[in-house]
């Protein structure tokens, strides 16, 4: 207790401050022996990073140097409780940039290729097999995936049929961000619809929202291995999700602010797959949409997603 | 009146003081009846324990299927609260003589359902311990975009209009005080717009989703109105009918009578607007309708709706036809088990029969079957004992003060007339 006292005595604080902590400490006692309160304690570092963690602001709100501690606090946490050295980002959008994603059905030949990448380059959980791309093996005669096979285990391809992937649309006017009661997940000014792990509380209400299943959720801890985490993360992207919040495809944020295409871009053996800035006249996303017949999915619920089919 | 059950002295001390006392004592049936809840909580606490340390996980949902038990319960339960509305409409509006003497009964089972509402939202959440999040000044409510925020709002309101009041007018009669209308009425009056607010607010947080067509439907809103109208006076009566058998209060058989036409009428109108929704869906089948039939039939040789649903709604038509022929013109706790018929036929419609169909098949079209888990219908279970609870333990010195109020009252008139 003494280390609850000194820390009240360090500082004096407004009303916000006293309901946080107040929020806290109720939050504390209900589950002591749930979080392990006494092993908190005793580990008095990973309990300071834990308490500033805990209330900390949401991640849009926060001044870049508040983003730059959290990540600071993140990368400590992490080596505490994982011994894993990872390299935490909090890089913002770049200015005249909007991402945008094209995909060939011509072109893909359902090798997932792009799967195994996303999992990997993501930290997707490893127990649950959780996967931001799906790919649906479809029979002519149909365009939506509903009428496709997403569970096909067998060489490919197959005669007469062609492949469609599927993720996050990153939606214009996206309904996941309208039903968000918390404001944990948003429209970021690049373009990339993006969650925040540590604000989410896990209602799943975006989840009944969205009409592409292009969000996942955390039924339990994700688990990855030490051996096969990708340790350049970034805060809005592939860093290991708390229990119980939402994650979902970010275009690979940890890679495409920093001027790299998104893993499952870069995976495909076939080039089905095209990205790019749609504010640049000269992007090879410009011209697929400019020279090919593009279509999306769903069009008719005016979602205005930022990824388009076509076909060569 | 039992002399163990006398008011002991003035102030909000002994008010309390009395209650628990009031609580604590009763028969043996009663203490049994009340370990009984005590022990199934228990239950749902341990399973909530589980849950909290394992995560979601424990429970049966999916990415597929995201809500499942908890929602469905929680939904139905709003229902449940909203129809005190039922009592409270004819016995302040209409100054209903008969139901003004009982809407104490169906404030507090509102109060329940709401308790009950909250914390199934509660053990839904995948991080219950960042819930402050939603605090507006300590967190931010995504107010007014996002429609849970919109019922958040509305389910924390409609609570403490519906605890204030009945708390004023049972601690006036403790003190043998003729409560100030002027103190309360005006919120009763808010209440009665409020319980319209929550059910239509429920439904829209539904009704608001292009993503899910079996919900995106402007039926919904009227549609929980109407159920919940007929499920919710349906407790109502049994809780009646239960206090009226097994305790020494009297309920008068008029109350039961009003109570059955409000049901009856309800639940016609909510058998009408089933069989729209059943003609939409049926009579020209578009892709939009694979969850209904889904629900209705099965759907690629899933169907672990289809029992429920066929019984829900043989429960439901049979309930409604029994309380219109209404055997009980006589006797009309005879009307009671219709009454449960027709409750648990809208329980199983308006809960897993509305909220797993929305889910199926995905957007994407893959189909999985969703039954709970035993740790969500523990915690289920556990969660529907304490409501039960709570009712119980706040109808009992409600009735109490209220009856004894009435003595003092009549006394007063005789002493006047002599």
């Amino acid at each position: 207790m003494d280390v609850f006292k000194n820390r009240l005595k360090e500082k004096p604080f407004g009303r916000r401050a006293f309901l946080k902590r107040f929020a806290m400490a109720a939050a504390l006692s209900s589950s002591a022996s749930a979080t392990g309160c006494i092993g908190l304690l005793q580990n008095d570092d990973r309990f300071q990073l834990k308490w500033k963690e805990y209330f900390k602001n949401n991640y849009r709100l926060m001044t870049p140097q508040e983003k730059e501690e959290t990540v600071e606090r993140l990368e400590r946490l992490a080596q505490i409780e994982k011994h894993v050295d990872i390299q935490m980002s909090s890089k913002s959008p770049v200015d005249g940039v909007l991402f945008g994603y094209a995909f060939n059905l011509t072109r893909c030949e359902g090798f997932m290729e792009c799967v195994t990448a996303c999992v990997k380059e993501n930290n997707l959980d490893r127990q649950t097999h959780t996967q931001y791309i799906r790919i649906f093996e479809m029979e002519p005669g149909g365009m939506s995936p509903e009428t496709g096979d997403g569970k096909y285990f067998h060489e490919v391809p197959v005669d007469h049929h062609f492949y469609m992937g599927v993720q996050c649309f990153h939606c214009e006017n996206a309904p996941c961000v309208r039903a968000c009661p918390t404001k944990a997940t948003w429209k970021e000014p690049d373009g990339i619809v993006v969650v925040d792990y540590d604000w989410c509380i896990g209602c799943r209400y975006c989840m009944a929202a969205c009409p592409y299943y292009g969000r996942r959720f955390n039924w339990g801890a994700p688990k990855v291995p030490n051996n096969e985490m990708t340790q350049k993360q970034h805060y809005l992207g592939n860093r290991i999700r708390p229990k119980g919040t939402m994650e979902k495809c970010t275009f690979c944020v940890q890679r495409t602010r920093a001027g790299r295409l998104p893993a499952c871009v870069e995976a495909c053996p076939t080039g089905a797959r095209v990205f790019g800035n749609l504010l640049d006249p000269d992007s090879e996303i410009r011209f697929v949409l400019k020279h090919k017949k593009v279509f999306r999915l769903k069009e008719d619920l005016a979602t205005d997603p930022k990824f388009w089919y076509f076909v060569d | 009146m039992h002399k163990k059950y006398s008011i002991s002295g003035k102030g909000f001390i002994s008010f309390v003081k009395d209650i628990i006392i009031w609580d604590l004592s009763g028969g043996v049936i009663y203490q049994l009846f009340l370990c009984g809840l005590v022990l199934i909580m228990m239950l749902g606490v341990y399973a909530y324990f589980l849950q909290f340390n394992s995560g979601l996980s424990v429970t049966n949902m999916s990415d597929i299927v995201s809500w499942g038990f908890y929602i469905a319960n929680f939904t139905f339960l709003v229902g449940v609260a909203a129809a005190a509305v039922m009592l409270i409409l004819p016995a302040y509006v209409f100054k209903d003589r008969d139901l003004h003497k009982v809407v104490i009964i169906g404030e507090v089972v509102a109060v329940g359902a709401l308790i009950m509402c909250l914390l199934f939202i509660l053990v839904d959440l995948g991080n219950p311990l960042k819930a402050w999040h939603l605090v507006p000044g300590i967190g931010i409510l995504n107010w007014p975009s996002s429609l849970l925020s919109w019922d958040i709002i509305v389910l924390n309101g409609y609570l403490a209009l519906n605890s204030f009041i009945p708390f004023y007018i049972v601690y006036s009669h403790y003190h043998n005080r003729v409560p100030d209308k002027k103190k309360y009425l005006p919120f009763v009056f808010i209440s009665i717009f409020w319980a319209f607010a929550i059910h239509m607010v429920t439904a829209f947080l539904y009704e608001g989703l292009p993503a899910r067509a079996f919900w995106n439907n402007p039926l919904m809103g009227p549609r929980f109105l109407a159920s919940a109208f007929a499920a919710g006076p349906a407790l109502i009566s049994v809780v009646l009918g239960a206090i009226h058998s097994f305790t020494e209060f009297n309920i008068e058989s008029r109350v039961f009578r009003k109570l059955r036409l409000i049901i009856v009428i309800s639940a016609i109108i909510n058998l009408v607007m089933l069989f729209s929704e059943i003609f939409k869906e049926f009579y020209t089948p578009t892709h939009h309708s694979r969850s209904a039939i889904y629900l209705f039939f099965g759907l690629d040789g899933y169907d672990a709706l289809v029992h429920w649903i066929w019984t829900g709604i043989s429960m439901n038509i049979i309930g409604t036809v029994i309380l219109m022929l209404n055997p009980g013109r006589k006797n009309p706790l005879i009307n009671l088990p219709a009454a449960v018929l027709l409750f648990f036929g809208i329980w199983i419609e308006k809960g897993m029969g509305l909220i797993i169909p929305g889910f199926i098949p995905s957007p994407l079209g893959e189909i999985v079957d969703y039954t709970p888990s035993w740790v969500e219908i523990s915690i289920a279970f556990g969660i529907l004992s304490f409501g039960i609870l709570v009712v119980t333990l706040l109808v009992k010195p409600a009735l109490i003060i209220e009856q004894q109020f009435e003595k003092q009252e009549e006394m007063a008139t005789q002493l006047i007339h002599t």
